[in-house]
């Protein structure tokens, strides 16, 4: 029995600019939509956590039956969230960490614009790549 | 014998580590970099104002950057959600990584709450840059302006960032001030945590 795994990542305005399914387990197409809705349910509440700490981490922050909201929030305001039902706190940490590391990566790119779409497949190989390892 | 000692090649960018880098910059291809970028600015605006907002867009997108950069690169992951913590990460770390040195001061504003002033007596882009007087108050500063606003406005701290010059008594050169004036938002929102 797979894990199921939903990460995003969310701009600062609040537009997504890259989507996952990253989890092991068979998807059913209705789940896709409703992975989606939990996560951006889930934005007003980051909203608040984000400036009660300087953390980047938030951990868990919403529940929907047995599937978890973690969030990761980078200094720009760029939200890494994962909707997933794991237990991994390590494991999710580390996976955000290098994504991060990724993000910066891709908007060092003078040609980037911040908040619109990440369309390079390398970037996309190994977020999923990362996934499997952690996740 | 060829190929021995040879550095290993990247295929793509985002396997590259993100290292520190050179540490140093030549500053006279800075210099020449930045003046033929006002001189290219110049032939394609008719006012002084556009030039200036043209120059801040610039540094804003310079600023963005930067923001993210440092963040992961030199404070370990720690985000600023204080007004007085950002505002002396640009006037330190940003400063330091960008110019070499902190700025020389960083102040606040005595008649409007919301107004604070990093102040510098000789900033980078304006070392080689003379204004003629038709150009008025134009200040190349503006590009510097357009990173504090960058870096301000990625952390949730939007604000108005402009560049000023301040003339000194018994110096020939005047002082340049970064004045920056908040929001509203970011004002209420200092009021609610403190």
């Amino acid at each position: 029995m797979g894990s199921t795994a939903c990460f995003i990542i969310v701009s600062r305005n609040d537009i997504p600019i890259y989507e996952a399914e990253v989890g092991s387990a068979i998807k059913k197409e209705e789940a896709t939509h409703q992975h989606q809705f939990i996560l951006h349910a889930a934005l007003d509440i980051v909203q608040d956590l984000a400036w009660t700490t300087s953390a980047m981490f938030l951990k868990a922050v919403d529940r929907f039956n047995d599937l978890v909201v973690s969030v990761y929030v980078t200094a720009g305001h760029t939200r890494l969230m994962l909707l997933h039902d794991s237990r991994n706190e390590d494991g999710i940490r580390s996976f955000f960490q290098e994504v991060h590391e990724l993000y910066i990566k891709i908007l060092l790119n003078p040609l980037y614009l911040p908040g619109s779409r990440i369309t390079s497949s390398h970037f996309d190989t190994k977020v999923r790549a990362l996934a499997r390892k952690y996740l | 014998m060829i190929g021995v000692g040879k550095i290993k090649q990247y295929s793509n960018v985002l396997d590259k580590p993100l290292s520190r880098g050179k540490q140093e910059v030549s500053l006279s291809a800075f210099a020449f970099l930045f003046s033929e970028l006002v001189q290219y600015n110049q032939t394609q605006v008719d006012n002084i104002a556009e030039l200036e907002r043209r120059l801040e867009d610039a540094g804003y997108a310079v600023g963005a950057r930067v923001l993210e950069l440092l963040c992961h690169r030199d404070k370990g992951n720690r985000r600023e959600t204080r007004l007085l913590g950002i505002l002396s990460f640009v006037h330190s770390t940003v400063w330091k990584v960008l110019f070499g040195k902190v700025a020389d001061s960083l102040e606040k504003g005595t008649e409007h709450e919301d107004e604070y002033m990093i102040s510098e007596k000789e900033l980078l882009v304006n070392r080689f840059i003379s204004i003629p007087k038709d150009m008025g108050t134009f200040n190349c500063g503006a590009f510097v302006a357009g990173i504090v606003r960058g870096v301000l406005d990625g952390a949730g701290f939007p604000a108005v960032v402009t560049a000023h010059f301040v003339p000194m008594e018994g110096q020939q050169r005047p002082r340049t001030t970064i004045l920056i004036k908040f929001a509203e938002e970011v004002l209420r929102r200092e009021a609610r945590f403190s």
